[in-house]
């Protein structure tokens, strides 16, 4: 990591002056912050500090619950998706997401994967099994499913489904990949891999991730947002964040004083 | 607080413990006698029918029961055409009903779930599931019968239909409410249209539990004898035609255990053995259904 990446020519996500209301609620705060193009940036804070709300406006999630709404812009490669007119499953093609639970579809493991592929693409059958065994791979999963494409991907492990729903994210190639508290249902053990996995995945996506766990922003970012109450407290890189942050209140939270 | 003080507290506090657990203890028997009581009361009148049922019905039942026509008295006869009317009647019954309760319950479930047609429908809905089955049979009386001045299997089957309906809206929209929203937003996630999100995830997720509801609702229809007196009626004769009176076992039933003869009661024990059998296999079916979906 180098000392300019925090302030990269053209990021790949820039949010201005955005605000964000469940009902009458006041859940995100004027953020403004910049996300740069194939680095792994965390956000960390307290529960309902507004991490994985903002997380969930990059792909327009909220859209699902009329009662949630979003004002400002949100600028995604030169265009501002909070009201741009394309369909937004055009959007979510480009920009996919991981959940905290594992949520395995209710169909084969390799279903689950084709399923992502085939709304976007008519692969031959050839085509489509090269792209669920580079999916599965590329997610750290293919040497222990190969033998049972076949079975519910319900029958797997916790941590085995976690990285199938990462597989499934990536099989589309989206640009993004948001991943919100992707390890917080699982064991060390699988934790550790999907860290590795995310580190591996920079090479080629923008990776946001929500996460609990400091350890793990420290593990896997390169740059870290600190969120309280609704507020960006500070942004930096993820060196610059632990090691010197400017704000008090970022100290207090990282070193567990506070939080 | 000196130690000996310490130790008649902490004997004390272990009384206290002592008794509650023993009246807890107690009370938990107590709730459990009381369950398993209701329990074999259940128990001991469905195992009182089903031995009567098997009793009666397994000597009227031979080759022509399931060949024969529906007999004259004191002749020898059958039920074929009580069975066939029967199971073509449930048969498109279900086949109508199902798919209108499907996309009823997919409505309240998953688009507007809260708006006032969804709010307005869940309403009428409740008042048709409890309506009595008669009441449907004369409104269909009125509303087809009267028209066409002739009762039909037609009739018989929209009045069984009206029955389905109900029952597949409400275990519809039951099962897909129980799907998280995790799995629907999984889906939404990977760009996937509504129409897929709801055909491929959450319908899909909940197809054990709907399908036990529509096996449940046949169970119901398959014994249901008010809304076909005044509709399908019933006939003596072969008749595979819908736009004419059709038998149905149920009604058969109805008259035949009225009657003075012999053989007609016979029959009537007959027809109950199979209308029982039927809707015990659908019950065990729509259970083991359930079971494999956890």
């Amino acid at each position: 990591m180098n000392a300019t990446s925090a302030t990269p020519a053209a990021p790949k996500i820039s949010v201005r002056n955005l605000d964000f209301f469940y009902g009458k609620f006041h859940a995100l705060k004027n953020i403004n912050l910049e996300i740069p193009e194939k680095k792994v940036t965390a956000f960390i804070g307290p529960s309902g500090c507004g991490k994985s709300t903002l997380l969930r406006v990059f792909n327009r999630m909220f859209e699902l619950y009329p009662e949630q709404r979003a004002e400002g812009e949100v600028w995604l490669d030169g265009e501002n998706l909070l009201i741009s007119k394309k369909d937004v499953a055009l959007l979510r093609a480009r920009v996919g997401m991981v959940f905290q639970k594992p949520t395995p579809f209710p169909m084969s493991i390799f279903d689950n994967i084709a399923f992502g592929v085939k709304l976007f693409e008519s692969p031959g059958t050839t085509d489509l099994e090269e792209r669920v065994e580079w999916a599965l791979r590329k997610a750290a999963l293919w040497g222990e499913v190969k033998d049972k494409l076949k079975q519910s991907g319900a029958s797997l492990s916790g941590g085995q489904q976690q990285r199938l729903c990462i597989a499934r994210g990536i099989a589309i190639k989206p640009e993004i990949l948001l991943l919100d508290e992707p390890c917080s249902a699982l064991d060390p053990i699988s934790t550790a891999k999907i860290e590795e996995l995310i580190v591996e995945l920079k090479s080629d996506y923008t990776v946001v991730i929500v996460t609990h766990n400091m350890q793990q922003a420290a593990r896997c970012s390169d740059l870290t947002a600190y969120m309280y109450l609704g507020d960006l407290i500070e942004f930096g890189t993820t060196e610059q964040m632990f090691f010197q942050p400017t704000r008090k209140e970022t100290e207090d939270y990282i070193t567990g004083r506070f939080g | 607080m000196s130690r000996g003080e310490l130790l008649l507290s902490s004997t004390a506090s272990e009384q206290a413990r002592l008794a509650r657990y023993t009246q807890r203890k107690f009370v938990n028997r107590l709730a459990l006698t009381l369950s398993l009581l209701a329990m074999a009361f259940g128990l001991f009148w469905l195992a009182w029918i089903l031995f009567e049922t098997v009793r009666l019905g397994v000597g009227g039942l031979n080759l022509a029961t399931l060949t024969q026509m529906t007999p004259p008295p004191n002749d020898a006869g059958g039920l074929a055409n009580a069975i066939y009317g029967s199971f073509l009647m449930v048969l498109l019954a279900t086949l109508v009903g199902t798919p209108i309760g499907i996309m009823a319950g997919i409505y309240l479930a998953e688009f507007d779930s809260q708006g006032w047609l969804a709010q307005v429908t869940r309403f009428v809905n409740d008042i048709l599931l409890s309506a009595p089955s008669i009441v449907i049979g004369l409104f269909v009386y009125a509303v087809v019968v009267t028209r066409f001045k002739s009762f039909s299997g037609y009739a018989g089957v929209m009045a069984l239909a009206l029955i389905v309906i109900p029952v597949v809206i409400r275990t519809t929209e039951n099962m897909l409410q129980l799907v998280p929203a995790g799995l629907r937003e999984a889906a939404y996630a990977l760009g996937a249209p509504k129409w897929k999100v709801i055909l491929s995830i959450t319908l899909r997720a909940s197809r054990a539990g709907v399908l036990t509801g529509i096996l449940l609702a046949v169970a119901r229809i398959a014994g249901e004898t008010a809304p076909l007196l005044f509709t399908a009626l019933s006939n003596q004769f072969w008749s595979s035609s819908l736009s004419e009176p059709m038998a149905s076992l149920p009604v058969t039933i109805f008259k035949f255990a009225m009657s003075p003869y012999e053989n007609w009661q016979k029959l009537a024990w007959a027809g109950v053995f199979l209308i029982t059998l039927a809707v015990l296999g659908l019950n065990i079916l729509a259970r083991v259904l359930t079971r494999s979906k956890t």
